[in-house]
């Protein structure tokens, strides 16, 4: 479990993130210190030997005015100073004349000038005689062979090394502990985030469609990021909503009809002195029943297709008004037939871009949808106050079913306008109309696919048309806003 | 008549074949697109059924290469469900009709036998006599019994429509695409009510009514046997 759950957070990108951090600024850190260690060594190492060859010079001066008595004297002075540099004077024979150093390896005084390495030596006058000292020295030359040589300890600096040294090592552990403790930080937050999101999508997967990603109020990109998935599901939960609704209302919009024309044939198979004409009945019945379902597949396709806003539906310009004309001019005896009035306003040369065929059908289907309603309305209102006779005799009826079509322009758009008087449509229930097998309770017992809304809502969106449903109390005024088409470029028109 | 049908499906085919046999009419069948060509450019047939989506050679190819080898053959095109039903792309490559599977075998039947009969049309008939009505397509008049009968202009091209193909059934779609020019399915009855009002006035207070309904199919204008 330890183990795994290591494993884990060693494969997160955090840690691989605060691992390369770490890597790249110790690389950094450790460059910058040896370099300023370097550099500070190299100066102060050439600032004393300056200073020594300085005093070399000064010795020399001394000697060559006053002889071998005046600089053993100087020296002898200098050396008892505190915190005194280091003198030695010997004769040619390499023996001891003044100075403060008690013992020097034997090579140093046969260099010349400064030496480049640091000398071990003792000191003359410690306390303890074989405490060792590093200097850094230069030796010169007099004439008759006595050497002089002046040197600085260089404990300073090797204190200073060690401070170095030792921030070193400090900043080291402090680095990967800030690091460590940086990346704990870290990922737990990410890990915790996308913990969040990992489990809340695995409730999705597992059937919670409605369920979301977690949002904080932080903004930042694990929350756009959850955003944009949540718009995605929401996207999903209404496609598939969608589906679902489509097969609950196959399973009764087919399955009925279905169910009805396999009865009658059973009906009339069982019946034993049925004669050729019950036959006959039963079979056109069937007929007619199943051209209806063929016809509803159609529409389900239809739509399908439309949908799917297939590149390979063809647009051309069109003149949706008289288009609204012909569809008007198309149902207005059946209008009549039924009592209504079927009025129209669809001036020509309208152009829009669109598929004839589907635009058609879908100023056909809201026709024939605001026909069917309004006359049914009507109808029930003529009977209720049939119901009702003498107890309201100022109430005016609805003297009949009115329905209008128009076609008007309205900024860069074609406005297609249907206009009823018949029960309209409640504002929650408007845009549920246009999904497919929708249809409002109180029409769900009366013939009809309720597939003629979807269609048109399919075949405006594929146009880019918007749709409005509004209350023309009473009734619906339905309209869709189709792109216009600019005058000048109908040159597909011409002819 | 003599029928060459192109359809792979052979279930669907072997329906057609049947149905089309009843209706009185022999049918060759191919199931695939180049047996399909063989079949089109062997003998001459008076109708073609081809089927779009085709084994081995697509159904479209197949027409555009008989109208180039100078085939005349009328062409029923039908697409299977789901594909994209663009008629206008299938018009184009030379078929004379379209119908999107399902279809009702009514309707295809119906439209052959119009498409059939078109193929022959000899002089232009300026004149359409059924029994003792009358279509003068010059003058715009109509007469029944030799009395005049004042139609509305759609209400004419309607009657034009069905007298041309008299003694045929004519479906509504049939109607709708060449009455209207229209192609798309009506969902109401709205054919229903074009053809009472035109039967109101050519068959009201005559004898015998000639504007017939079949059941199941559309219309048909013909004297009744």
């Amino acid at each position: 479990m330890a183990i795994s759950s290591i494993n884990k957070i060693m494969r997160t990108t955090a840690f691989k993130l605060s691992a390369i951090y770490l890597i790249i600024f110790s690389i950094f850190a450790t460059f910058l210190i040896v370099y300023i260690a370097f550099n500070t060594q190299v100066l102060m190492t050439r600032q004393m030997n300056a200073t020594i060859q300085l005093e070399v010079r000064g010795l020399v001066e001394r000697y060559r005015a006053g002889g071998l008595n005046a600089l053993v004297k100087v020296i002898e002075d200098r050396s008892r100073r505190p915190g005194a540099s280091l003198y030695l004077v010997t004769d040619f024979r390499g023996h001891y004349v003044a100075g403060n150093v008690a013992a020097l390896p034997k090579w140093v005084m046969d260099k010349r000038g400064a030496v480049d390495q640091a000398v071990t030596y003792q000191r003359l006058g410690d306390v303890d005689q074989r405490k060792q000292y590093k200097a850094v020295v230069n030796v010169y030359e007099t004439f008759g062979g006595y050497r002089l040589l002046v040197g600085r300890d260089i404990g300073e600096r090797e204190t200073f090394r060690k401070v170095v040294e030792q921030a070193f090592i400090v900043s080291g552990f402090l680095l990967v502990f800030l690091a460590l403790l940086a990346w704990l930080f870290v990922s737990r937050k990410v890990l915790n985030r996308i913990d969040m999101i990992a489990v809340a999508s695995r409730h999705i997967m597992a059937g919670q469609l409605d369920e979301r990603l977690p949002v904080t109020q932080a903004g930042d990109e694990f929350d756009r990021l959850s955003d944009s998935l949540n718009v995605m599901l929401s996207r999903i939960e209404g496609l598939m909503q969608g589906l679902k609704e489509v097969s609950d209302n196959i399973a009764h919009d087919l399955k009925t009809p279905l169910t009805r024309l396999r009865n009658r044939v059973e009906v009339t198979l069982a019946s034993e002195e049925a004669g050729a004409e019950t036959y006959r009945d039963a079979l056109e019945q069937t007929l007619e029943e199943s051209e209806s379902l063929i016809r509803t597949f159609d529409a389900l396709l239809r739509i399908a297709r439309v949908e799917a806003k297939s590149t390979q539906i063809e647009k051309t310009t069109l003149d949706i008004g008289a288009i609204a004309a012909d569809m008007a001019e198309l149902y207005e005896p059946v209008a009549e037939d039924e009592g209504a009035v079927l009025t129209w306003n669809s001036p020509s040369l309208q152009f829009i871009d669109g598929n004839r065929e589907l635009v058609s059908q879908a100023v056909a289907n809201l026709i024939d949808n605001a026909l069917k309603y309004a006359v049914r309305h009507v109808a029930e209102q003529r009977q209720a106050q049939q119901d009702h006779e003498g107890e309201q005799t100022e109430c005016t009826l609805p003297e009949q079913a009115r329905i209008d079509v128009s076609v008007a322009t309205n900024e860069g758009r074609v406005i297609l306008t249907v206009r009823d008087n018949g029960p309209g449509i409640a504002k929650e229930d408007r845009q549920r109309v246009l999904q497919r097998f929708v249809r409002l309770d109180k029409s769900r017992t009366q013939p009809g696919s309720g597939l003629g809304l979807s269609l048109v809502n399919a075949v405006a969106s594929l146009h880019e048309a918007n749709i409005q449903l509004d209350d023309n109390e009473p009734g619906l005024v339905f309209s869709i806003g189709f792109l216009q088409m600019k005058p000048n470029n109908q040159g597909t028109e011409a002819h | 008549m003599h029928v060459l049908i192109i359809e792979d499906d052979t279930e669907a085919a072997a329906y057609l074949i049947k149905g089309l046999q009843e209706a009185g009419h022999a049918c060759d069948h191919a199931a695939d697109g180049d047996e399909g060509y063989k079949l089109a450019s062997g003998q001459s047939y008076d109708v073609m059924i081809v089927d779009r989506m085709l084994p081995k050679r697509d159904g479209l190819s197949i027409i555009e290469q008989r109208r180039a080898e100078g085939d005349e053959t009328p062409v029923l095109i039908l697409s299977a469900l789901g594909e994209v039903d663009d008629r206008v792309t299938g018009l184009r490559a030379g078929g004379d009709d379209y119908l999107t599977k399902p279809y009702a075998f009514s309707e295809l039947l119906a439209r052959i036998e119009v498409m059939a009969r078109r193929r022959n049309p000899g002089e232009v008939e300026t004149t359409y006599r059924v029994a003792d009505l009358e279509l003068d397509r010059l003058a715009h008049t109509v007469k029944r019994a030799g009395e005049q009968i004042i139609l509305q202009p759609r209400e004419f091209r309607l009657l034009e429509y069905l007298m041309k193909n008299a003694g045929q059934v004519v479906t509504r779609t049939m109607l709708l695409e060449n009455v209207w020019d229209y192609h798309f399915d009506p969902q109401t009855n709205v054919i229903d009510v074009h053809i009472s009002r035109l039967r109101s006035k050519i068959d009201k207070g005559f004898d015998p009514a000639l504007l017939q309904t079949i059941r199941g199919s559309g219309y048909s204008l013909r004297e009744p046997a």
